[in-house]
């Protein structure tokens, strides 16, 4: 049976100047599905999802959402169709409290679902992250990292995502804070039937987070297929997992 | 006493026309880290198209409310027709834009008025009223209302509405927040309408205590601008105690010192207090990492 394609990436190229840094990279992720891209620092990963959400333009290929061209579309308007970028470095507005950082997820709909959709989407969202409901009033600068990172992540949920990218969610954090953060991920997933696109310098945690992944290299998708295979997948291990092959 | 009592009310005065001014800066500035330095010129703006329109026979609160209208069109114009066109220009050369703008309102403004000063009503019935021996004008206290309406209403709109956090965020970080949808380019054209408002109303509030002329508005710039650096760049508050600030200490210089030198010694003061708290009186707030 044929799934509904959420993002269908076709040849897309990027340029740094006269830096090649995508080179024709094609990828799909199905409905519902949580789909791992990994890679080296420089790669390519966070310059492919700028390209997505339209931060970046590409010089060449094409990018379907839900079967429509959004190649050309600002990173505004790519907000406006639930495409929900959660970029690198957690980026939420350090003086601005909790709560506003959760209300600012939902601005772009907010005119057209109103303030009642919006305090149910927070009442989800606080029962999925229940610290970000007792530390509401606080500035968001001042909460941890992995708090930090659960409030990108769950202002992200706030614009009702269709579709959620997430830059290195446990990029700096505590193994164990990473863990929980990958955790909800899951969660949302399970919950929600968030379709998720995720980077991860965690080759291993993402991949088991993930129903399918792709790597890539150089700019290049090098590889893709199921989780469980990359997993065992020998120039996988040897590249990412840093195990020698016996 | 009296005189104590004289000077402060003066000081409050000047001060509130300088701290909307300021505001006006702050406004821009926290959006798009622009210093407009044609801010002055909207406050003469505003007390010479009230001329203009009073003259033409408008009732007074007609024109007052056109007036304030019509500086908005202009600021509105100003960011849309030449600043969004300088498109990733630096903000320093968005500033050197602004100085630009600045003359060229203010030489158009010298052809269509004259080189001189004209008069303006005052909102209400110009009694004094006399408080503990000190004489006070009614535009004086209305000056400071004007002023607490402002800060009232800035505070309203950018705290509790949806529209203001936003506005905050695009402040705070801009990428993000074209993630969540937020244009800059619509809030940069925004912050130059509020701007706009906020130097008209203190060239409406001002004009009948200061016989406005084209040039009014290099001066009311420089206090303005000294009130935000004096206060904090960038935060609201500061900007509106910087303009007290700045009011009371001419007011008390001129007062008790000497008129002609209050803005020596204003300037000499403020010099001071940059020297022991460089980033002013309530610098910018930073908080932890995350906006990296």
């Amino acid at each position: 049976m044929e799934q509904q394609s959420v993002i269908d990436i076709q040849k897309v190229s990027v340029n740094y100047g006269p830096i090649r840094a995508l080179d024709e990279v094609s990828l799909t992720v199905n409905e519902g599905e949580i789909v791992a891209l990994i890679g080296a620092n420089g790669a390519g990963k966070t310059t492919l999802l700028q390209t997505i959400s339209g931060l970046l333009t590409p010089a060449g290929g094409k990018i379907y959402f839900y079967g429509e061209d959004i190649t050309s579309l600002t990173a505004e308007k790519i907000v406006r169709k639930h495409l929900i970028h959660v970029p690198e470095h957690r980026q939420i507005f350090t003086t601005l409290s909790v709560l506003d950082n959760l209300h600012l997820g939902a601005f772009h709909h907010y005119r057209k679902s109103g303030r009642k959709e919006m305090e149910e989407n927070l009442e989800k969202v606080f029962a999925l992250f229940p610290i970000l409901k007792e530390r509401q009033l606080q500035l968001a600068g001042t909460l941890s990292g992995g708090q930090q990172q659960m409030l990108a992540i769950a202002r992200g949920f706030m614009s009702k995502p269709r579709l959620l990218l997430l830059d290195e969610p446990t990029l700096g954090l505590a193994p164990i804070v990473a863990a929980e953060v990958l955790r909800l991920i899951r969660e949302l997933k399970k919950e929600f039937g968030t379709t998720v696109l995720l980077i991860e310098q965690n080759v291993v945690a993402s991949l088991k987070i993930a129903d399918r992944g792709y790597v890539i290299s150089h700019g290049k998708i090098v590889k893709s297929g199921i989780s469980q295979e990359l997993l065992n997948d020998k120039e996988v291990k040897e590249a990412y997992l840093g195990q020698a092959i016996s | 006493m009296e005189n104590f009592l004289q000077f402060f009310v003066t000081g409050a005065t000047i001060g509130s026309i300088y701290a909307i001014v300021a505001l006006g800066f702050v406004t821009i500035y926290s959006v798009t880290k622009v210093i407009n330095l044609a801010q002055g010129e909207f406050v003469m703006l505003g007390g010479m198209i009230m001329f203009t329109l009073v003259s033409r026979g408008l009732p007074y609160w007609v024109a007052f409310f056109f007036t304030i209208a019509i500086v908005m069109v202009i600021g509105w114009g100003m960011e849309v027709t030449i600043l969004s066109k300088a498109k990733g220009a630096d903000p320093l050369s968005l500033i050197i834009l602004t100085i630009g703008i600045s003359i060229f309102i203010r030489g158009m403004a010298g052809i269509i008025w004259g080189k001189n000063p004209v008069r303006i009503e005052p909102f209400t019935a110009n009694e004094s009223i006399n408080v503990g021996g000190a004489a006070i004008t009614p535009q004086s206290i209305w000056i400071i209302i004007i002023m607490l309406a402002v800060v009232l209403a800035l505070y309203l709109l950018m705290n509790k509405t949806l529209v203001g956090k936003a506005f905050q965020a695009c402040s705070v970080n801009p990428i993000a927040a074209r993630l969540m949808g937020i244009n800059p380019r619509k809030m940069s054209s925004f912050s130059f309408v509020l701007s706009a408002i906020l130097g008209a109303l203190a060239g409406l509030a001002v004009a009948p205590i200061m016989f406005p002329a084209y040039d009014m508005g290099i001066m009311l710039g420089i206090k303005g601008f000294s009130a935000i650096i004096l206060g904090g760049l960038g935060s609201a508050p500061g900007a509106v105690l910087g303009g007290l600030v700045i009011g009371f200490l001419e007011s008390f210089s001129s007062g008790y010192i000497s008129s002609g030198l209050k803005d020596a010694i204003v300037f000499t003061c403020i010099l001071v207090i940059l020297l022991i708290r460089p980033s002013g009186i309530l610098g910018e707030k930073s908080v932890g990492k995350g906006g990296l």
